[in-house]
């Protein structure tokens, strides 16, 4: 079954906080769900759907779905894909929308790791008890960081890709950053003040990596006739893609991710091409996800990002692909370490016409979210979305 | 010059399905699966096939020999080489660099089994070292 113009998103609100002293997680979950209500001009007795990730305190979605006060609920879906879970929560409230299990559908992500003071890429991370590889490889201190150095060390072996190169992906991030009064990090950097930054783990400088921070975002989707009946302009879900790859019993070649497939499939479902798309949100936690990703869907050939990247490409209004124009994850915030919301918020803002003037893609109909969930370096989900905006 | 230094390995925390992998470990060996249907090798170890799902795998000895496919240099207070080390038997298994300048390491460097211990009385971890 086709998801093509199955659902809209209808509401999206991103959590202004990215520092949250003062709010619990659960209620920083509840203020952006509230945001995306007020945005679609609904209320919590609309909600029949509910989506969430493994951001959200307590049993799947169980604890929260209480907090929240939602008791008109006749679907929920916990799915964790880490960070791009949104991406694929969009997909399922699609289908479930599609197959008569939910009219309108909340989708909701909080956290606040800046607060708790996690160091979230610097020291080895389990994601549970029982997990099968920790044994192997929590010893050898697999760091988020690390894990994203081999691949960025691998591509730069196989394909002659710099650091300066990595870093014209932070210089575009920042000069989309400036214009955001909400951003972590609104200065505008150099391609020399980016590889003179310390190196965290090689070849990944300080500048290199996303920020920590807290907040949140949440988004409303609905069916189109619903979403007709709104007074928001009407984003719809054109094409939408999912897939795992992981180390294949010891097979593992870093050089791509799974966005090759999501990718594929999302375009596919689309009917479009990357050569259609002026402005795409690519999960950021670290300038080599970004390359490696822009390949993998095709926006230049394997190998390639390096020259793709350059030379101000993904600046808006300057290049050939405008690119995370809210500052993304590397200059913006990069909420409960998950950054998948906040691709598709900006997304829809650019769909909208309510981007930053400075950054708005003028006439834009078309846009790609997408993103990568867990450690590109050793397993990972990747989603993939195409919204249009209808007329 | 980057010493590795001697940082506190955490001690692995063992599974039922794994324990043979340790205790063979701690004698020494560094144990891969074999996928009996394929005849292809295989790591981490596990009770099935990543290949096929069967349960039709063995556990044998690697000769502890490969090249280095990638690596990244962690620089925190006490830094270490983080790598997948490509066995000569197949599998890429990810371990750590040791016992050199972690400045010189480079891909396609020739590494060879080196045994660390790991805090408490926990099992000890293969790592590798230039050959």
């Amino acid at each position: 079954m086709s998801l093509k113009h199955a659902a809209c998103i209808v509401g999206a609100f991103e959590h202004p906080t990215r520092k949250a002293e003062h709010q619990s997680v659960a209620q920083l979950h509840a203020e952006v769900a509230w945001g995306a209500l007020q945005d679609a001009g609904l209320t919590k007795d609309d909600i029949d759907g509910y989506f969430c990730a493994g951001d959200a305190p307590g049993m799947g979605p169980v604890n929260i779905v209480d907090y929240l006060g939602l008791d008109r609920l006749r679907h929920a879906d916990s799915t964790d894909f880490g960070g791009s879970s949104y991406l694929a929560h969009v997909a399922h409230a699609a289908a479930a929308i599609a197959a008569g299990r939910c009219n309108i559908a909340l989708i909701t992500l909080a956290g606040r790791p800046r607060a708790e003071a996690m160091a979230t890429g610097t020291t080895p991370r389990s994601w549970g008890a029982n997990v099968p590889d920790d044994p192997f490889e929590i010893p050898m201190g697999r760091t988020v960081a690390a894990a994203y150095g081999m691949v960025a060390m691998r591509h730069m072996y196989e394909y002659g890709t710099t650091s300066e190169q990595l870093a014209w992906i932070k210089v575009a991030a920042s000069h989309h950053a400036q214009h955001n009064p909400h951003a972590m990090l609104k200065k505008v950097v150099t391609v020399e003040e980016v590889v003179a930054s310390p190196l965290v783990a090689d070849p990944l400088h300080r500048l290199d990596c996303c920020v920590i921070s807290d907040g949140g975002g949440a988004l409303i989707v609905t069916r189109p006739e619903i979403a007709r009946s709104l007074k928001r302009p009407v984003v719809s879900v054109r094409g939408t893609g999912e897939a795992l790859k992981h180390q294949a019993g010891g097979t593992i070649d870093l050089t791509y991710s799974a966005g090759r497939k999501s990718g594929a499939a999302a375009f596919t479902e689309a009917g479009v091409t990357p050569a259609d798309i002026r402005y795409a949100s690519i999960y950021d936690s670290f300038t080599i996800t970004v390359l490696v990703q822009l390949e993998d869907l095709g926006f230049c050939a394997k190998g390639q990002g390096g020259a793709f990247v350059a030379d101000g490409n993904l600046i808006s209004g300057v290049g050939r692909l405008a690119f995370n124009t809210d500052g993304g994850g590397l200059c913006n915030n990069h909420p409960a370490n998950r950054g998948g919301m906040t691709k598709i918020i900006e997304a829809v803002r650019q769909l909208r016409g309510e981007a930053h003037p400075a950054v708005q893609v003028p006439d834009l109909a078309l846009a790609l979210a997408h993103g990568t969930g867990g450690l590109l370096g050793t397993r990972h989900a990747s989603a993939t979305l195409v919204l249009e905006r209808l007329a | 010059m980057t010493p590795a230094a001697n940082r506190a390995i955490p001690a692995p925390v063992i599974d039922p399905t794994s324990r043979p992998f340790w205790e063979a470990a701690r004698e020494g060996r560094l144990l891969i699966g074999l996928c009996g249907d394929t005849g292809r090798h295989f790591f981490y170890p596990r009770g099935c096939s990543p290949f096929t799902l069967s349960p039709n795998v063995t556990l044998v000895e690697s000769k502890g020999m490969g090249v280095i496919y990638s690596f990244s240099v962690m620089r925190v207070a006490e830094p270490y080489a983080i790598a997948y080390v490509e066995l000569d038997e197949g599998p890429r298994i990810l371990t750590n660099i040791v016992d050199c300048d972690l400045d010189g390491v480079r891909i396609g460097q020739r590494v060879r089994l080196v045994w660390k211990q790991t805090t408490g009385e926990g099992a000890p971890v293969a790592m590798f070292a230039p050959a």
